[in-house]
């Protein structure tokens, strides 16, 4: 049957029949006609954030907490430029993502008309792809295929970018295109994979280094049955954090910058490194010519630019991730590999990781245990980024695969709170825990609005040294002690800001028991902020310097 | 730039890249962005439809550099991008388009 129906309504309509079920956005002049069909929606529901870039950050968390393509809208201008660091943050950590922008009318572009500015051009080089649509009838090809591209392959962010004319325009539309979803990617070629197996079989002391991929590719099992079988110690990147459960004998935690000592040791004595869906990113490696000097490499990755961006591999392998692993597992052969997993073992008895004050609910290794202990694996544990971050990825016991929601590639502070929004929206039936900083949350504080709005299970622990934690430590330890710009002289009175933006908030610092109030800070529903004041002297310990090699730990 | 000046620069090791493209707007940024986000130059660019015009093809003329076999993977990986051919600096191409650029 032809229904005649306008861009906008085409646009609604495409949205719901790809099973969008949640937008995020903020409305505008230059996208009211696609608002006024998502009002008349009853599929979706539209939760209004209070700024762009929370709005992108929302969406973010329903993508990273369910592993589908969620979509963000803005309109022109300031609205599409607002939304741009939460579309980097979505291409550094290849999540799947469509934003769309609206634009003025065609007949205005290039005229510098009032909030134009070039989203196109824009957005080139922090997505995927993108899209200016320039006819109405174009929608029905362009939508399905953004989602395509997102979700295909590698993911990551796509934008369409839609002229208010373009929205409003009436067609006849005779028949839908189907969904957009991901395409198969070409499958491992099998003699690379047996020769991998061999690699493996003939190695002494080898590492399996998982990287987002592994999650990316809902392929966290399949890795740890293969590490299994083989006897592989396993080290994660920040994004793979979750993959293979922390307390597995097998694992080794996270690499580089301020991963464990034990973790960097090993690297360094491996003899082969089977990296899989990792891009040996340079908080990673440190010094990448030292990084595994005696090792040979296995990478399999999806994406072919990066086999050999960084360190040239023996066996290159594109391939799904999940696909390779679920070949690759009847080919390897079980192994006890004694002698290696016993120097595993004595490395972490000899270079533990420091977790100073684990048993004090006031010190920070104390307070993420303190957190973990109100907890099941159930939970979501999102961060923004910082030293709570980096405190929270080696103390907090991580055990799921999409358990953990963080900045990794592009280090967005301000990531955390919406990003924790989104994913109690996609998932409400988990508790999400948002560990931020007195930096990060100011980033995007406005977004405790929507929480409250949302009535959203939220719970922000935000960790006080009224300082920009890394910034201040990078200055104590390689900037001569010179403390400039990185000490707040004003702290805000957080408890009361949360109380005014609508959500409940706790002060351990007052709490005769800490323990006890955070339990039932946690256990009461909808959002509430924990607020926690921790000693701005402590640093993210071991930490390699910048450019150094990661044997070269301090206070390790 | 004089002829002589153009031979001397010819020198250096060049490569010319063969880039069939979608033919619509946007295709040449994002092709040569790959490019100038390394602040590698690119030091000649032809481009002209083919066939019915659906699609087009991009000669670049580009200095040799290390990391130019990961710019040509970029450069494969994107969209719009349907095969990227690489050939040596003496191409016909750039070479008989001499006669246009002297000074």
């Amino acid at each position: 049957m032809t229904e005649t129906l306008t861009g906008a309504q085409i646009t609604v309509r495409l949205l719901e029949r790809q099973g969008i079920r949640i937008v995020t956005g903020y409305p505008g002049g230059a996208i009211l006609p696609i608002y006024d069909a998502l009002g008349q929606s009853t599929a979706i529901r539209h939760v209004l954030a209070r700024h762009e870039q929370g709005a992108g950050f929302i969406a973010q968390g329903m993508a990273r907490a369910t592993g589908e393509v969620a979509v963000c809208m803005a309109s022109s201008g300031p609205g599409a430029t607002n939304l741009l660091t939460a579309i980097a943050d979505a291409k550094l950590d290849s999540i799947p993502l469509v934003a769309i922008t609206g634009q003025v009318p065609k007949a205005m572009i290039g005229t510098d008309a009032f909030q134009e500015v070039d989203t196109y051009g824009l957005s080139i080089p922090i997505t995927k792809h993108n899209f200016l649509v320039s006819s109405t009838e174009e929608l029905l090809e362009v939508i399905p295929r953004a989602f395509a591209i997102a979700a295909s392959g590698r993911p990551g962010p796509v934008l369409i970018d839609i002229p208010k004319d373009v929205q409003s325009r009436a067609i006849e539309v005779a028949e839908w295109p189907a969904a957009g979803c991901a395409l198969p990617a070409p499958a491992a070629p099998s003699v690379q994979l047996e020769q991998a197996a061999a690699m493996i079989a003939a190695a002494e002391r080898p590492i399996f280094y998982l990287g987002g991929g592994v999650i990316h590719a809902n392929a966290a099992n399949l890795a740890v049955d293969l590490a299994e079988k083989a006897n592989l110690p396993t080290v994660m990147t920040l994004m793979a954090l979750g993959a293979m459960p922390v307390d597995h004998p097998l694992s080794l935690g996270m690499l580089g910058m301020h991963g464990a000592p034990y973790t960097n040791l090993a690297l360094d004595e491996c003899d082969l490194l089977i990296a899989v869906g990792a891009r040996f990113d340079d908080r990673a490696t440190g010094k990448v010519a030292a990084f595994c000097p005696q090792a040979k490499i296995i990478h399999i990755d999806i994406d072919p630019a990066e086999l050999d961006k960084i360190k040239s591999a023996h066996i290159g392998i594109v391939a799904d991730v999940g696909e390779a692993l679920q070949r690759l597992l009847p080919l390897v052969s079980e192994n006890p590999r004694n002698r290696w997993v016993d120097r595993i073992n004595a490395l972490k008895t000899a270079h533990p990781q420091p977790l100073p004050d684990l048993d004090n609910p006031r010190s920070h290794f104390g307070l993420i245990r303190s957190v973990a202990a109100c907890l099941d694996d159930e939970a979501v544990i999102a961060t923004d980024v910082g030293q709570h971050q980096m405190w929270v990825s080696q103390a907090y016991p991580l055990r799921r695969a999409r358990q953990w929601l963080t900045s990794g590639g592009l280090g967005t502070m301000g990531f955390g709170v919406p990003a924790a929004i989104g994913a109690a929206l996609a998932q409400p039936q988990r508790t999400v825990v948002c560990f931020t900083g007195d930096g990060s949350i100011l980033m995007n504080i406005q977004e405790l609005v929507t929480a409250a709005e949302q009535q959203v299970n939220v719970k922000i622990v935000l960790m006080n040294n009224a300082v920009l934690g890394l910034v201040h430590q990078q200055q104590t330890l390689f900037y001569g002690q010179r403390l400039f710009a990185s000490e707040f002289q004003a702290m805000p009175d957080f408890i009361g800001v949360a109380r005014a933006l609508g959500i409940a908030a706790v002060d351990l610092d007052q709490a005769a028991d800490p323990c006890a109030a955070l339990q039932e800070a946690i256990a009461r529903p909808g959002p509430c902020l924990i607020h926690a004041g921790i000693d701005a002297a402590q640093k993210v310990y071991p930490m390699v310097p910048p450019g150094a090699a990661n044997r070269d730990m301090i206070g390790a | 730039m004089n002829a002589i000046n153009r031979n001397e620069q010819n020198e250096l090791a060049r490569a010319v890249l063969e880039i069939d493209v979608a033919n619509h707007p946007g295709v040449m940024s994002h092709v040569v962005g790959l490019f100038s986000r390394r602040a590698c130059n690119v030091e000649g660019i032809l481009c002209l439809p083919v066939g019915d015009g659906r699609q087009s093809r991009i000669w670049l003329l580009v200095n040799e550099d290390d990391r130019l076999p990961q710019m040509i993977r970029q450069v494969e990986k994107l969209e719009d991008v349907v095969a990227v051919r690489r050939h040596r600096a003496d191409h016909a191409v750039f070479t008989e388009l001499e006669d246009f650029f002297r000074a």
